[in-house]
């Protein structure tokens, strides 16, 4: 692609001194630089991601064959409680604020996050959270020898998680460390929300916003509304369990379904809390390889900030079982379904804008067509889960297992993948390697396809989630090997990226500082950037300010 | 079970447009009936009972429609992928760009809220068939109470409580006798599932919960808890035998009659009943017309006439009792039966009363 890229660069790097490695460390730890709070965040969220997915694979071994007994049904407990709250607190969450962190500031041509301490407080507070939780495996059994890591699955159900039913620390771990993230997440959130509104560069108005950051200021907001009562209803359990009081305690008149609402009414947000940031690089990825606009820029804005209200509605159909009622449940079905009007807004848009482009099959565009279908897919099961009746039938089975992941692997993973190929130029100065991408998108997609479409069946066929085993004779087991020997393609694929991003760092293709031809303001300064960002504070007229420079003869700043 | 219910009224309009759609599922039915009918004895798509069966008809509807959407959609977005690939040579080249276009934006605003409103309608009916739907003065009451790890079943009307095996009569059109089951737990949250027959239903510790099941054709039907409930939630299953009235009738009656008192010529079982209700066992379980009369563990009082033990998980064979009391966690690891510690002949004496309770 051209390179015909202008002005605004990075001044000089031989600022940046080789240093003692100490000190090194000293200047990581103690650093309130957006760039590499950010890479911290991703580098933690990634060794979280290798440890739930080992945790993943034990599980699927485990349920390979019927009555097996590679685990006993304890550690499968901890395995699926660990691998959920590992996956969503301490990978999802984190790796997403960590491109938020980098990204958002170099997009709207700011110097740094409005709130650089807090940013530095945010992230370690979140890393001994999910510390705290893993130590759970050698402080769990506390004075009562009883328990290791927590066993209450990732949505620990009240009375499950009451002292006479979790006895130890177990829980408590479980507790503290999602309380802990929860108020690192809160203080990421504000900050991000400060930073897109405040620091903002001249001509940067709200309408110019680059979708990523559109979408970054809706997930944020919404971590503030959704985070707080998972984080009250954290303080009530830790009440419950140890001052006596009764919230969640039904044995002295206490209520489960009290946990439920507080738990869903973070966690349906929850899922479009991460859902939003995939969007949001699928928003920069289709554009820029399609060589087009992005379609229906107004319509993008619209469609979210209505996904982030109506998001706030839905909580309720994770609960169609519980017996809400005729009217409880029809709402929340027609909350449900109306929010795959915007969701496909989103998918016509995206059509719209591979249409009539110019398409380069190059990896981070691979990437987001998987996502493409599979989000489509995953909205389509998601259909056929809001129709309660429908729902009373699949619910808490392996279909919504394969859902979920259909959404948080084959739509946020696939895109996140497409981000690290993106952006991994801009962080490092070096392309990582297009062949090795490649196998491992197909590793990673054959992987996924067997794994997760194969799992839709035996959900259709019977089997409940969350049991360590399963009886021969009741049509699952072919199903069942079929789902875990994808697992192997998985770790494969994930070996692959893995490989590639370490190798890529110390032997990849120099990148100059504009390697995708892309139109947004990171793609303006050096590669990696300096850290100030931008030597002159850039001015912006358009959605797309290195198209206007590009293409002077014919710039967006006249269609807007 | 087909009787005409007032609230569903306001919603027979939009029953042609379904009627015109599921002339369509009745096609994606047959296809799906045929090729997994005889999978699985849990299939959701093997109904066997009235809301199973609602369920069913409503799941193909949404199935044909989710289907139709992802054939176009898929296939557009596979059209523009490779229409529109990259093949130019000349770098510098630089397709239209294009903004956007409120007509088209428009149109595909409209048609997903026309089908949404179209799905929400339907699957109103459904809800309120199922949901709000009379009882009939005839039906069946059992009272449902989860455990960790296994089902309590009471029938209020006949004064009869056994566990794990629920026993129901069925239900036809000529004999319509729904099973009306009010459900809670002991502990924690359970739900109760057997996909042949209806949707699930939790089972929640301070709250009572209903649901119905009207099973037409004579068999057992398999379930289990679809709650994760404790370390043991995998082996919580759930058994439901219909049958026909008569039979239906006959096992109540036997169910209904004190624990069997007559040792003749089993010297081991009378032995047995001396162990058994001077050791701890009677702390936890009930053998009615003793004084066993625990309530934390199943009712023993016709252990002997059940075909499974400890949930469904095992079979129940002398053998498998004997290894049971004597450890269940070598069967069962987790389930809340602590081991007994007794001697090999107490075991086996208590395993021959055990065996007498028919």
């Amino acid at each position: 692609m051209a390179d015909s890229t202008p002005v605004m660069e990075g001044l000089d790097q031989s600022l940046a001194v080789k240093r003692p490695r100490l000190e090194a460390i000293y200047e990581w730890i103690t650093t309130v630089d957006h760039k590499k709070i950010g890479l911290m965040y991703i580098a933690y969220a990634l060794i979280f991601l290798v440890v739930g997915g080992f945790e993943a694979l034990l599980m699927r071994i485990q349920l390979a064959v019927p009555n097996n007994h590679f685990v006993s049904p304890q550690v499968f407990n901890r395995l699926f409680t660990m691998h959920g709250t590992t996956m969503v607190f301490f990978m999802g969450m984190p790796m997403l604020f960590g491109f938020a962190n980098y990204l958002v500031p170099l997009m709207i041509g700011a110097r740094d996050m409005a709130f650089p301490r807090l940013n530095a407080f945010s992230f370690w507070i979140s890393a001994f959270g999910g510390l705290l939780l893993y130590f759970s495996y050698f402080g769990g059994s506390g004075l009562y020898g009883a328990g290791s890591a927590p066993d209450v699955g990732w949505f620990a159900y009240a009375p499950l998680t009451a002292n006479v039913f979790s006895p130890g620390h177990s829980t408590d771990y479980w507790t503290l460390a999602v309380f802990l993230s929860g108020i690192g997440s809160i203080g990421t959130a504000l900050n991000i929300v400060t930073t897109i509104i405040c620091m903002r560069c001249k001509g940067m108005k709200m309408s110019r916003l680059p979708l990523l950051i559109w979408l970054y200021l809706v997930m944020s907001s919404m971590v503030f509304i959704a985070v707080g009562p998972l984080t009250a209803a954290q303080i009530m359990l830790t009440l419950d369990r140890y001052v006596g009081s009764h919230f969640f305690d039904t044995q002295a008149g206490g209520s489960a379904v009290l946990w439920m609402h507080y738990f869903w009414i973070f966690g349906h947000p929850e899922v479009y809390i991460l859902v939003l940031p995939a969007f949001a690089f699928v928003n920069e990825i289709v554009p820029v390889f399609s060589r087009k606009a992005i379609f229906g820029y107004p319509a993008m804005v619209a469609a979210s900030i209505a996904i982030g209200f109506i998001s706030l509605s839905v909580w309720a159909h994770h609960m169609f079982t519980v017996g809400l009622g005729p009217a409880g449940n029809t709402f929340f079905v027609f909350a449900t379904m109306v929010i795959s009007v915007p969701t496909g807004i989103k998918i016509f848009n995206w059509l719209a804008t591979i249409w009539g482009g110019d398409v380069h099959f190059a990896v981070p565009m691979m990437f987001c067509i998987g996502f493409l279908f599979q989000f489509l897919i995953a909205g389509l099961t998601g259909i056929m889960l809001s129709v309660a009746p429908f729902d009373w039938q699949l619910s808490a089975s392996y279909f919504v297992v394969a859902h979920f992941h259909y959404v948080l692997v084959g739509a946020i993973v696939f895109a996140l993948f497409g981000a690290f190929y993106y952006w991994y130029p801009k962080v490092t100065g070096r392309m990582m390697s297009e062949i090795l991408g490649k196998w491992h998108f197909w590793l990673f997609l054959i992987g996924f396809h067997l794994t997760f479409d194969f799992m839709h069946v035996p959900g259709l066929l019977g089997m409940p989630r969350r049991i360590y085993t399963y009886e021969a004779g009741r049509g699952w087991e072919m199903w069942n090997l079929i789902v875990s020997v994808g697992a192997i393609f998985q770790v494969a694929g994930i070996a692959c990226f893995v490989f590639n991003l370490v190798r890529s760092y110390f032997r990849g293709e120099i990148a100059d500082h504009d390697p995708w031809d892309a139109w947004t303001l990171e793609w303006a300064t050096s590669s990696p950037p300096p850290s100030y960002n931008f030597a002159i504070d850039p001015t912006v007229h358009s959605r797309r300010p290195l198209w206007d420079l590009k293409h002077p003869e014919d710039p967006d700043s006249d269609y807007e | 079970m087909r009787r005409p219910n007032p609230m569903t009224k306001p919603f027979k309009q939009i029953g042609f447009i379904s009627a015109l759609l599921s002339r369509r599922a009745t096609w994606w039915m047959f296809l799906f009936a045929d090729t997994v009918r005889a999978q699985s004895p849990t299939n959701i798509f093997d109904p066997a009972g009235t809301p199973a069966h609602s369920i069913f008809s409503l799941s193909m509807l949404v199935f044909s429609v989710t289907a139709t959407i992802f054939l176009i959609v898929g296939a557009l977005l596979l059209y523009a992928l490779l229409r529109f690939r990259h093949r130019s040579e000349d770098p510098s080249r630089e397709p239209a760009q294009i903004y956007g276009s409120n007509q088209i934006e428009l149109a595909w605003t409209v048609i997903p809220i026309l089908i949404v409103v179209m799905l929400f309608l339907t699957t109103t009916r459904v809800i309120l068939t199922t949901e709000s739907i009379p009882k009939p003065a005839n039906a069946l009451d059992v009272t449902v109470i989860g455990h960790q790890f296994w089902w309590e079943y009471r029938y209020p009307g006949f004064g009869v409580v056994t566990a794990n095996e629920l026993h129901v009569p069925i239900s036809d059109s000529a004999n319509p006798r729904p099973t009306y089951l009010k459900m809670s737990s002991a502990d924690v949250t359970h739900s109760f599932w057997v996909p042949r027959l209806a949707g699930k239903m939790d089972l929640i510790p301070n709250r009572i919960n209903t649901m119905w099941i009207d099973p037409q054709v004579p068999g057992l039907y398999l379930g289990q808890c679809a709650q994760y409930c404790g370390t043991q939630h995998a082996k919580m299953l759930l058994r439901v035998y219909a049958q026909s009235p008569a039979d239906f009738t006959a096992w109540i009656k036997q169910q209904q009659k004190p624990a069997n008192q007559d040792f003749t010529g089993n010297p081991a079982a009378a032995e047995g009943q001396t162990v058994f209700l001077h050791s701890a066992c009677i702390n936890c379980h009930t053998v009615a017309g003793t004084s066993a009369t625990g309530r934390f563990g199943p009712d023993l009082t016709h252990l002997a006439s059940r075909d499974t033990l400890a949930s469904g998980s095992i079979q129940n064979t002398p053998e498998n009792l004997k290894k049971w009391i004597d450890d269940p966690s070598s069967m069962k690891p987790g389930a809340l039966m602590p081991p007994m510690h007794l001697n090999d002949h107490d075991l086996s004496a208590i395993t021959a009363y055990l065996t007498t309770l028919h």
